[in-house]
């Protein structure tokens, strides 16, 4: 019958990589345009104020660094439920991709306190540029995170059905999960930072 | 009016227009000379090597030399023209800033859809100017409490200049991107909101021209012309009097 | 392999996961847009012809707020211009050049058996669509449409009504649809090549296609970035491009200020620019299948053309504040943007020049795609031509934001990149479905269009140089703009004459798909795989993955029995 679409499971002989590889990396680079122009924008209104005020005066750092720490772990315990598969062990890949999905309701959870301090004292996007580009970065940066949870959580649960019957595959589309999950811990390394930090 | 614009290039009063009117014929007669001679080539191939009975194509293309010549020879000529033409007149255009003291300095706020032109009067000092002090009967927001305002003029959409004398325009705008464009004069520069952005001309013409806007800014976009009267130095110095606030006293 | 034998009538022409149905799926839609964003500036035609006065018969249907007694409304017209640029852009020219015929022709081309990732190629088609409708939903919005053009520069665009609003969200789908057909174009073109097939053996349009999903993959992004910021100053308030100080209508903004309107037009740019050689590079990929195919020999400089082709791509990326030359830009800026421009017209001669010598020892045949791919050459070589004054900023001053622009990219879209799809459209209409279009009506459609396009675009460059601004409802209120006035006219009259011009093709395409004389699988005689393939080709494509086995143009081999040689034909 007709021939099938190839390099699904194996990797293309020259490129290296399979299908679902390649894919994830192009989306990358595409994010990093993203988060890119975000940071341009930063840079450009920064640059151009006549005042900025002191990110870790109006910010929270004591907040983000226990998050930066959450994230860099999450990426830990990513990898470590993608070498559980590699493995061949499902139950050590359900626990560390469990802690991973609960680390990342953990950033947001304590997101959620510091944008909550924020809006008590009445400080918004609208208040001044400085705001409006840390909720806008940050704000994006956390639709990120909620879409990796959802991915994750997706493949803890009804997607972990693919070791049944394609082991590699799935294998695979947890290796790529982990690679968007650095990428969104890779963001917020940056960000924190350039906000609280500098 | 007729003679001043045609289906071309508007005339030209402006002591640089004529640099940039020689560099756009100069552009035109280069692109004329390619296309032809494209079109030529082009009409010959087809009809010479257009399918007939027995003919067959050429599978092995030599490599053909002259349209490499004429690739550099384009690319030397934009490069000649880049650097020859376009550098050394938008520098003059932006940068060569004559002297304040030698010129007319005027400000021209611009807004939805009028053209706000703002004179520094005979002390030439322009008085200040603040958002929150803006109105009806007050569009630039001066303040009459400056001494420096006190013999400034603005007018609405009239712009006076006298003629063979350098003029200095500060331009912004309160509102939105608008485009101060002075077609006979060769000038476009647009005003950002937020900036001060200044551009220089000369006239060496007399006449009643008309300023353009030269960027979307709303519905009344169409509208925004305003008058762009070039006149003698004693002409500009008459009405630079008449609408002189009168003072209190006579001061000298 | 499939799980079902038969998929519902649901999976296998609406939900459809095969490039081929995706494909066309995209081309009827596009073809719609194209014909709503014509009917757009038709509108238009009628206002800059006879301004003030009352449109006959639809005037009065477009409702009190827009035209009231007929008349068309300022900022009606505006609505209509921003939609025009949006819709032909985004809804159409990209979705057929891209969407349609890379999604169709790309896996036939390199032997594929489908997209690498099928399910995503659906998703960008729904997300397009969805992105489509709430566009043009957004002109039922209070104050209706985006009105600040399709460049949405700020502040103009902060403080529009709903409209822009609903363009935002419609331009988050639209870039969605295309970022996720960009990847699976990358990596099917990168993975899915058959044996044999090397990239020095690809055919120049999958080239075309491989370079214009690096830009719509590299460059749309930070629009979205543009786009979020300016959805944060509409809808939190905001003041990402609100300077501080501005009064609108005699009222000072309450805002906290400190942004810059530049800001936007960087972001924008960066996109819009690449986004240009997105509307070219398919287009070019098309003339030069069917140039090759129909002159009976091989492109000539195909190595050239494809240097050239990446060159062009590579340089798209920092040509953009070309646009933006008179925003007050030191000379530091201006010399940096104009040196790369005057590089980037060297790319575009080059491959011009391939194209145009490729004719050069052929044995041409004048078949109505041809007649298309032909015209294309001398148009396009208008369009970058008047592009040269505009990429120095010394004669940019002067015709800045007039008509010559105007005339400028349509000459490159229109008569260039429109007449490169309709070719397109002819040559590969008997693979879709087994029929060949009327030559006789493909030819009157062809010399009534190339006609009335040059009427239409080529009076634009004399309004631009006597100085005549885009966008102006009534161009009469500037004496500088009137001698000009007459043109409007004759280009007004030209412009309906060019859409009544495209009643046959219409038809065409209709009554053709049903009735149109049935020809075999590779009615044109030509090389590249997807005439490999029955006619239409089957889910799958190929029944055994085909081998490759030698280049794309193999025409007119000396010592072979027939003038062309399929790439994958065993000797």
């Amino acid at each position: 019958m007709s021939a099938e679409i190839k390099w699904i499971d194996k990797p293309h002989p020259v490129s290296g990589v399979t299908n679902g590889k390649l894919g994830i990396w192009l989306f990358l680079a595409s994010e990093v345009m993203l988060f890119g122009g975000l940071f341009s924008a930063l840079v450009l209104l920064r640059t151009g104020a006549d005042s900025w005020p002191v990110g870790h005066e109006l910010l929270n750092v004591k907040l983000a660094t226990i998050n930066t720490l959450i994230l860099i772990i999450s990426s830990v315990t990513m990898v470590m439920s993608w070498a559980s598969l590699a493995m061949k062990n499902l139950s050590k890949y359900k626990m560390y991709m469990a802690i991973t999905v609960i680390l990342g309701f953990v950033f947001l959870g304590i997101k959620a306190v510091e944008y909550g301090h924020k809006f008590e004292h009445h400080h918004f996007p609208s208040t001044s540029i400085f705001y409006a580009i840390y909720f806008t970065l940050t704000g994006l940066h956390a639709i990120h995170v909620i879409g990796g949870i959802i991915v994750n959580t997706y493949f803890l649960f009804p997607g972990s059905k693919l070791w049944q019957t394609k082991p590699e595959m799935f294998t695979n589309r947890i290796e790529c999960a982990g690679l968007y999950w650095h990428f969104v811990d890779l963001v917020w390394i940056f960000l924190f930072p350039t906000l609280y930090l500098l | 009016m007729d003679k001043y614009y045609g289906f071309g290039l508007p005339i030209n009063i402006s002591a640089h227009g004529g640099e940039i009117d020689k560099l756009i014929r100069i552009f035109h007669v280069f692109m004329l000379v390619l296309f032809v001679g494209w079109l030529i080539y082009f009409v010959i191939a087809l009809v010479q090597f257009r399918a007939k009975k027995d003919s067959k194509a050429l599978y092995h293309n030599k490599h053909y030399k002259l349209p490499t010549w004429i690739e550099v020879f384009v690319a030397l000529f934009e490069a000649f023209l880049l650097v020859g033409f376009s550098f050394p007149i938008f520098h003059q255009f932006r940068f060569d800033m004559p002297k304040a003291s030698e010129s007319v300095v005027i400000r021209v706020v611009a807004e939805q859809f009028a053209w706000n032109i703002h004179y520094a009067g005979k002390d030439g000092q322009f008085g200040e100017s603040m958002p929150k002090l803006i109105s009806t009967e007050n569009p630039i927001g001066l303040d009459q409490n400056d001494p420096a305002a006190k013999d400034d003029i603005t007018t609405i959409n009239q712009l006076n200049i006298p003629v063979n004398k350098p003029i200095i325009v500060q331009l912004s705008s309160k509102d939105v991107i608008h485009s101060f464009a002075l077609p006979v004069m060769r000038v476009k520069q647009d005003t950002i909101p937020g900036q001060q952005i200044p551009v220089t001309f000369e006239a060496i013409d007399t006449g009643k021209f008309e300023i353009a806007c030269a960027q979307l800014c709303g519905l009344g976009h169409y509208r925004m012309r305003g008058f762009f009267n070039v006149m003698t130095q004693s002409e500009f110095d008459k009405w630079i009097d008449s609408q002189t606030p009168k003072q209190e006293d006579a001061s000298e | 392999m499939s799980k079902e034998h038969s998929p519902s009538f649901w999976k296998k022409y609406i939900f459809s996961v095969d490039h081929k149905i995706i494909g066309i799926q995209y081309g009827i839609t596009a073809m719609i847009f194209l014909l709503i964003g014509f009917a757009l500036v038709s509108v238009m035609r009628w206002q800059l012809a006879f301004p003030g006065q009352p449109l006959p018969l639809f005037g009065v249907l477009f409702g009190m707020s827009n035209a009231p007694g007929g008349i068309i409304l300022p900022e009606f017209y505006n609505q209509l211009g921003a939609m025009h640029g949006t819709i032909m852009i985004f809804l159409g020219v990209v979705p057929l050049g891209v969407g349609a015929f890379g999604n169709y022709l790309v896996p036939l081309q390199i032997g594929a058996p489908d997209m690498a990732f099928p399910k995503l190629n659906m998703m960008s088609y729904w997300v397009y669509l969805t992105g489509g409708i709430v566009m043009l939903a957004s002109f039922f919005f209070p104050q209706g449409a985006a009105q600040s053009g399709w460049t949405s520069y700020p502040p103009l665009s902060n403080i529009a009504p709903v409209g822009q609003t609903v363009w935002l969200i419609g331009m988050v789908f639209l870039i969605t649809s295309s970022l996720l057909g960009s990847v699976n174009f990358i990596v099917t073109i990168v993975q899915l090549r058959a044996d044999g097939l090397t990239f020095s053996r690809l055919p120049f349009f999958v080239w075309a296609q491989f370079i214009t999903s690096f830009l719509l993959l590299l460059a749309f992004p930070p629009l979205e970035a543009a786009g979020i910021l300016q959805l944060m100053d509409r809808l939190a308030g905001s003041s990402f491009f609100m300077p501080s100080g501005l009064v609108v209508s005699g009222e000072a903004l309450q805002i906290s200020g400190g942004g810059n309107p530049l800001l936007w037009q960087h972001l924008f740019w960066f996109l819009a620019h690449p986004e240009v050689y997105v509307l070219i590079l398919p287009a070019m990929g098309i003339v030069a299948e069917i140039i090759a195919n129909n002159t009976r020999k091989p492109l000539y400089g195909y190595k050239n053309m494809v240097g050239a082709a990446l060159f062009l791509g590579f340089m798209s990326f920092i040509v953009w504040a070309h646009h933006m030359y008179l925003v007050g830009m030191g000379t530091t800026m201006s010399n940096f943007f104009q040196i790369t421009t005057m590089i980037i017209s060297i790319p575009s001669v080059i491959l011009l020049t391939c194209l145009l010598l490729s004719l050069w020892g052929g044995s041409i045949r004048f078949n109505t795609p041809m007649c298309f791919a032909l015209a294309f050459l001398p148009m396009f070589a208008i369009g970058g031509l008047t592009g040269l004054p505009l990429g120095l900023t010394a004669s940019d001053i002067h015709l800045h934001d007039t008509y010559y622009v105007i005339g400028h990219f349509h000459y490159v879209v229109a008569p260039g990149t429109l007449f490169a799809l309709m070719a397109g459209t002819y040559f590969w209409f008997p693979k879709i479905t087994g029929r060949q279009m009327s030559e006789v009506l493909g030819k009157i459609h062809f010399w009534a269009s190339f006609i009335l396009i040059n009427i239409v675009f080529m009076p634009m460059f004399s309004m631009g140089l006597a100085g005549v601004s885009r966008r102006l409802w009534n161009p009469t209120e500037y004496a500088h703009a009137q001698p000009t006035q007459v043109l409007n006219v004759v280009v007004s009259y030209a412009a309906w004459g060019l859409a009544i011009a495209q009643l046959p093709f219409i038809f065409n395409l209709i009554w053709s798909t049903f009735k149109g004389k049935q020809v075999d699988t590779n009615p044109w005689k030509a090389t590249t795989l997807e005439w490999a393939t029955p006619t239409p080709p089957p889910h799958g494509n190929f029944e055994r993955e085909p081998v490759v086995l030698r280049g794309p143009y193999e025409y007119s081999v000396p010592g072979q029995r027939e003038d062309y040689l399929p790439q994958n034909a065993e000797q």
